[in-house]
C-alpha cells in the first residue's frame, strides 16, 4: 500500500498541513498566558469498580481475612509496604516504584457518588459533578484552560475521546491502527472537503497532527507497547502535556483472583513502560490511577465481589512524595463498614485529584477548585498537602 | 455546512430510519408507507442467517470441549485449548458476517436497525469466551423473533438466553438459605457459595427502569434473591434438562426460599414465578416506558431528543401495555422525527453498513467484517460493558476515529474503480441534497475511486 519514500512525503506533508493549521487555530491571548510548563500529567482511569481492597491490601486489619475467605491475598506472596498495608504480587514494577518513594497510595477513596452505577460512577468521575450527567464536560478538559495556551494540548491514547477529556478545549486522540495508511493525496482533499463543517475540520486537524507526531511508532497493542507508545508522544518537548489512558476489564463479579492478577499485571507492564520511555521527564511527571468506586468488602457467592464503594487510588512519578500509603483508615469491621457491605469512603476522589492536579502543574489551588468543581461540591473540598516532594 | 433544505423525506425514513440508500434501490413514494409496511414484510430469519448454529447445540458443544479439555494432559490441553479458541473465533467472526450479511441485502432495513438497537440496548459483551460462542444465538433466537411483540416478551426471552445469564454471572447466583446454599455452608464454611446481584442490578438500572428511577440497594439485593434458580442447562458435569428450548433451566435448590419486598411490593411467589412477576411488573411500569422512549428517541432522531418526541412514544407504550409497533408506529408519526436537519453522526457500524450498501455490494466475500469493526472501535457485541455502546456523537466524533474511516474507505473503493461514477452516486445516496463543497471536491478529485471515497466520508453522508 505504500512505501519508504510515500512516507517521507506522507510526514512532510502532515507536518506542511499541521503547521498550516496551527496558524489557524492560534489562540488570540497567546500573548496573555500564563508561564510555560514542561509537567506531563497522566490520569489512567480503570473502568469497572477495581478492587482496591485487593490491591492495596489492608493485611493487618482483622476483618480482611475473614471478609475475603479464599479470595484473601496471601500477604507472604506480597509486597509489604507498612504494619498496615501489603502490594498485590502483580504490582511488581509498581513495588520498585514504591521503594523509590515514587508511588503513594491512598486508600479508602470515593468520589461523592454513592449509588453502584458504573456509568453514573464514571461519570462523576470524569466530570466531578456532584451527581452524574449534571457536568457536561470533563474535568481534565477544564484543567487544560488553565494552563498556558501554547501547551494546553491534551491527548487520549484512544481512537475516541473519553469523558474526563470532553469539553471547549479540542483535544487529539491516537491509538495504533492496522488499517491502510491513506494516500496524501486522499488526506489533502478530505482537508478541503471539511474545510467548511466546523466540527469535522476539528477533529480532522486534531487527527493529523496526531498522527504527525507518531509516524514511527508500530501498530502493537499490548500494555507494554501501549505504554511506551504514551510515553513517546509525552517525552517530545513539543508534545502533549496532559494524557488520559483508559483500562477497562476490572468488574470481577466472578473468578476474581485470576482475573485481578492478570489486570494489574497488565497496569503494571504498562506503568513501567511509561517509566521507562519518558526517560529524565519522569522526573517531571505524574500519574494518577483511579477507579470509579470499588468492591464489596466480603467476596460474593460466586467467586467474585460485588459493586462496593471505596477504593484505592495510585500516585505515581519522579516527584511525587511517595514511599508510604495516606489512609485514614476506616475498618473493615462489620459497623465501620458502609451501609454494612463496603470499605466506608474517608478521602474525597476529586478532591485528591484537584490537589495532585495544581501541585504537578504549579497552579493556584484555589483557582484550580473554581474551575474543577461546581458551586455545590467546592465548599466539601479540602485541598491535600505535600503529594510532590517539591 | 451543507444546505440541508432540500432533504426529502424519502431521504430521511433511507437514511435516518434505514441502512442508507443503494443505488439500485426504487425511491419510496410514500416514506411512512414504507417504513410501516416493513412490519410485515420483516424476516425473522432471513436467508443470511439459516446456517447459523443455535444456542442449545453450541452449549453442549462448547461443555463437550470443556470436559474433555479437563481430561486431557497437561501438553494436548495447550493444543485443545489453541483449537478451542480458534473455534470459538470462527463462530463468532461468521455471526458477525452473516448480521452484516442480513443488513446489507435486506429490503426491510428499519426493522434491521431495530434489531441492532434492542442487541445494544440488551448488550452482551464477548469479553468472556462463552460470550464470543453465543452473542450471535443470542441476537439471533433473543433478539430477532421479538422486536415487534410486546416488550414483555422480549425481555423475558433476552433474561432467560444463556448468553445473558452466563455474561451477568447470573447462572451460579445461589440464595444463601437454598438448598444449595446451605449445603454449601456446611461443607466449604471458607468458600460459601452465594448471590451474585449483577443481573438483577442491570436489569433494573439498564435493562428496564433506567438508574435514578428510585429503586435502593436492597431493592437489587432483593431481586437477586428473587433470581436465584435462573441458570442454564448442560453447563460441565451437570444433566439438568432444559425446560425451554433456548437452554434455560430453574434450578430449585439455587432459589432463595421465601417472600421477597421490591420497591413497596411483596411478592409472595414461588419457585421461577417469582423473578418473572417481578419482571412482569418492571416491563409494564411507567419508569421503564419513559426509559426505552427516551433511549428510541434518541438513537433515531436526535443525541438531545426533544421531550416532546419522548412524551408521545411513552404514551404509545403505556396506552398499548408495552406493544412495541405502536411505539414504532408513534416514532414514525411525529413530525419531530422529520425535521430536514440531520442530528445524527452515524456510529462505525451505521456509518460501515451504509457504505457497504451504497457501493452497491452484493455480498461480503473478501471483507473482513469483525476486524474492520474492531480497527474502527466498534467491535461487534464487544462494548465493554452490559450498558451497550453510546448513542451519542460525542463518542464516535473523533480525531482518529474520523481518519480511519478515511483508511477503509481508500481501501472498500479500491475494487470499484471507474465502474461507478461518484457524482451520480451522490445524488442517489443523498437523494439529490449534496453540498456544494462536497460536490466541488467529488468533481476535483484525481480518480474515479478518490471521488467515490470522498462522497463516503463526506460530512452529508457521516450524518443521517
Amino acid at each position: 500500500m505504500h512505501n519508504m519514500a510515500n512516507n517521507m512525503n506522507r510526514r512532510s506533508f502532515l507536518r506542511m498541513l499541521s503547521a498550516g493549521a496551527g496558524v489557524l487555530l492560534a489562540s488570540p491571548y497567546i500573548s496573555f498566558a500564563s508561564a510555560e510548563t514542561d509537567r506531563r500529567f497522566i490520569f489512567i482511569i480503570q473502568r469497572g469498580a477495581a478492587d482496591g481492597l485487593n490491591t492495596v491490601i489492608p493485611y493487618a486489619d482483622p476483618a480482611y481475612a475473614k471478609l475475603r475467605g479464599a479470595l484473601a491475598i496471601d500477604v507472604s506472596q506480597a509486597t509489604k509496604l507498612d504494619s498496615m498495608f501489603a502490594l498485590h504480587p502483580s504490582l511488581a514494577e509498581t513495588a520498585k516504584l514504591y521503594a523509590n518513594k515514587q508511588a503513594l497510595f491512598v486508600h479508602a477513596v470515593a468520589s461523592p457518588y454513592r449509588s453502584r452505577s458504573h456509568f453514573d460512577g464514571q461519570n462523576v468521575l470524569e466530570t466531578f459533578g456532584t451527581t452524574a450527567y449534571q457536568i457536561k464536560d470533563g474535568w481534565m478538559n477544564r484543567l487544560l484552560t488553565l494552563l498556558p495556551s501554547a501547551q494546553n494540548e491534551a491527548i487520549a491514547f484512544a481512537a475516541t475521546v473519553p469523558m474526563a477529556l470532553r469539553g471547549k478545549i479540542e483535544v487529539a486522540s491516537y491509538a495504533p491502527s492496522a488499517l491502510p495508511q491513506a494516500s496524501d493525496d486522499l488526506l489533502m482533499r478530505v482537508n478541503q472537503l471539511y474545510a467548511e463543517d466546523a466540527q469535522l475540520h476539528s477533529l480532522w486537524t486534531a487527527a493529523m497532527e496526531a498522527n504527525n507526531m507518531a509516524d514511527d511508532i508500530g501498530a502493537k497493542q499490548d500494555p507494554a507497547s501501549f505504554g511506551k507508545l504514551a510515553a513517546s508522544f509525552l517525552a517530545k518537548p513539543d508534545g502533549p502535556r496532559v494524557a488520559m489512558i483508559e483500562t477497562g476489564g476490572w468488574d470481577t463479579h466472578t473468578a476474581q483472583e485470576g482475573r485481578l492478577a492478570r489486570q494489574l499485571k497488565s497496569l503494571d507492564s504498562m506503568i513501567a513502560a511509561i517509566h521507562d520511555g519518558l526517560g529524565p521527564i519522569w522526573q517531571k511527571t505524574t500519574i494518577v490511577i483511579a477507579t470509579e468506586f470499588g468492591r464489596t468488602a466480603a467476596a460474593n457467592g460466586t467467586g467474585g465481589t460485588d459493586h462496593g464503594t471505596g477504593s484505592t487510588a495510585m500516585i505515581l512519578g519522579g516527584d511525587v512524595n511517595g514511599g508510604r500509603v495516606l489512609a485514614d483508615w476506616p475498618g473493615l469491621s462489620n459497623s465501620a463498614l458502609y451501609e454494612g457491605r463496603d470499605l466506608k469512603p474517608t478521602t474525597n476522589l476529586a478532591s485528591l485529584i484537584a490537589s495532585i492536579s495544581s501541585a504537578s502543574f504549579r497552579l493556584d489551588p484555589t483557582q484550580v477548585n473554581k474551575v474543577l468543581f461546581t458551586e455545590a461540591n467546592k465548599t466539601k473540598t479540602i485541598a491535600i498537602e505535600g503529594l510532590l516532594r517539591t | 455546512m451543507a444546505n440541508t433544505s432540500n432533504i426529502s423525506p424519502a431521504a430521511i425514513a433511507v437514511n435516518r430510519f434505514g441502512l442508507g440508500a443503494r443505488a439500485d434501490d426504487i425511491v419510496p413514494n410514500e416514506p411512512k408507507k414504507w417504513l410501516l409496511d416493513q412490519f410485515i414484510q420483516y424476516q425473522a430469519k432471513p436467508a443470511s442467517l439459516a446456517n447459523q448454529a443455535n444456542t442449545v447445540n453450541l452449549i453442549a458443544e462448547y461443555s463437550q470441549q470443556q470436559q474433555e479439555m479437563r481430561k486431557a494432559d497437561d501438553a494436548e490441553k495447550k493444543e485443545m485449548k489453541r483449537t478451542f479458541t480458534r473455534e470459538v473465533k470462527d463462530t463468532y467472526q461468521d455471526a458477525v458476517s452473516a448480521r452484516a450479511a442480513a443488513a446489507l441485502t435486506s429490503s426491510t432495513p428499519f426493522m434491521e436497525r431495530l434489531v441492532h438497537f434492542w442487541a445494544n440496548h440488551f448488550a452482551v459483551s464477548i469479553e468472556k469466551p462463552a460470550i464470543a460462542d453465543l452473542a450471535g444465538a443470542f441476537e439471533f433466537e433473543a433478539i430477532r423473533p421479538n422486536i415487534l411483540g410486546n416488550f414483555k416478551d422480549l425481555l423475558f426471552a433476552v433474561e432467560r438466553h444463556p448468553a445473558m445469564l452466563i455474561y451477568l454471572d447470573q447462572a451460579k447466583s445461589i440464595g444463601p438459605n437454598s438448598k444449595a446454599g446451605s449445603r454449601s455452608a456446611e461443607k466449604q464454611p471458607d468458600k460459601k457459595r452465594g448471590l451474585n446481584e449483577n443481573l438483577a442490578r442491570e436489569i433494573l438500572e439498564l435493562h428496564t427502569l433506567g438508574v435514578r428511577s428510585g429503586y435502593m440497594q436492597e431493592d437489587v439485593t432483593e431481586f437477586a434473591r428473587a433470581l436465584t434458580g435462573w441458570s442454564i442447562a448442560g453447563m460441565g458435569k451437570d444433566k439438568a434438562i432444559s425446560d425451554e428450548t433456548n437452554g434455560f433451566v430453574f434450578r430449585p435448590q439455587f432459589h432463595e426460599p421465601g417472600e421477597r419486598n421490591m420497591m413497596g411490593k411483596a411478592y409472595s411467589q414461588s419457585g421461577k414465578a417469582q423473578a418473572e412477576a417481578i419482571l412482569t411488573d418492571l416491563a409494564y411500569s411507567q419508569a421503564t416506558a419513559t426509559h426505552l422512549a427516551t433511549k428510541l428517541a434518541r438513537h433515531f432522531v436526535s443525541d438531545t431528543p426533544p421531550e416532546s418526541l419522548v412524551n408521545k412514544l411513552t404514551q404509545a407504550y403505556m396506552t398499548s401495555n408495552g406493544d412495541l409497533s405502536k411505539v414504532y408506529r408513534a416514532l414514525i408519526d411525529a413530525p419531530e422525527s422529520w425535521l430536514v436537519a440531520p442530528a445524527k453522526f452515524k456510529t462505525p457500524w451505521e456509518w460501515l453498513i451504509s457504505t457497504l450498501r451504497g457501493l452497491g455490494r452484493q455480498n461480503l466475500d473478501n471483507i473482513k467484517i469483525a476486524q474492520i469493526l474492531n480497527q474502527l472501535g466498534q467491535q461487534t457485541w464487544k462494548p465493554g460493558s452490559p450498558a451497550g455502546f453510546d448513542d451519542i456523537a460525542a463518542t464516535w466524533a473523533a480525531p482518529n476515529a474520523l481518519l480511519r474511516r478515511v483508511e477503509l474507505t481508500q481501501r472498500l473503493v479500491a475494487p470499484f474503480g471507474d465502474k461507478l461514477d461518484a457524482r451520480v452516486l451522490a445524488d442517489k445516496l443523498l437523494f439529490g441534497a449534496v453540498s456544494d463543497q462536497t460536490k466541488t471536491a467529488i468533481s476535483r478529485s484525481e480518480s474515479a475511486s478518490t471521488g467515490l471515497a470522498l462522497l463516503l466520508v463526506s460530512p452529508e453522508f457521516l450524518r443521517r
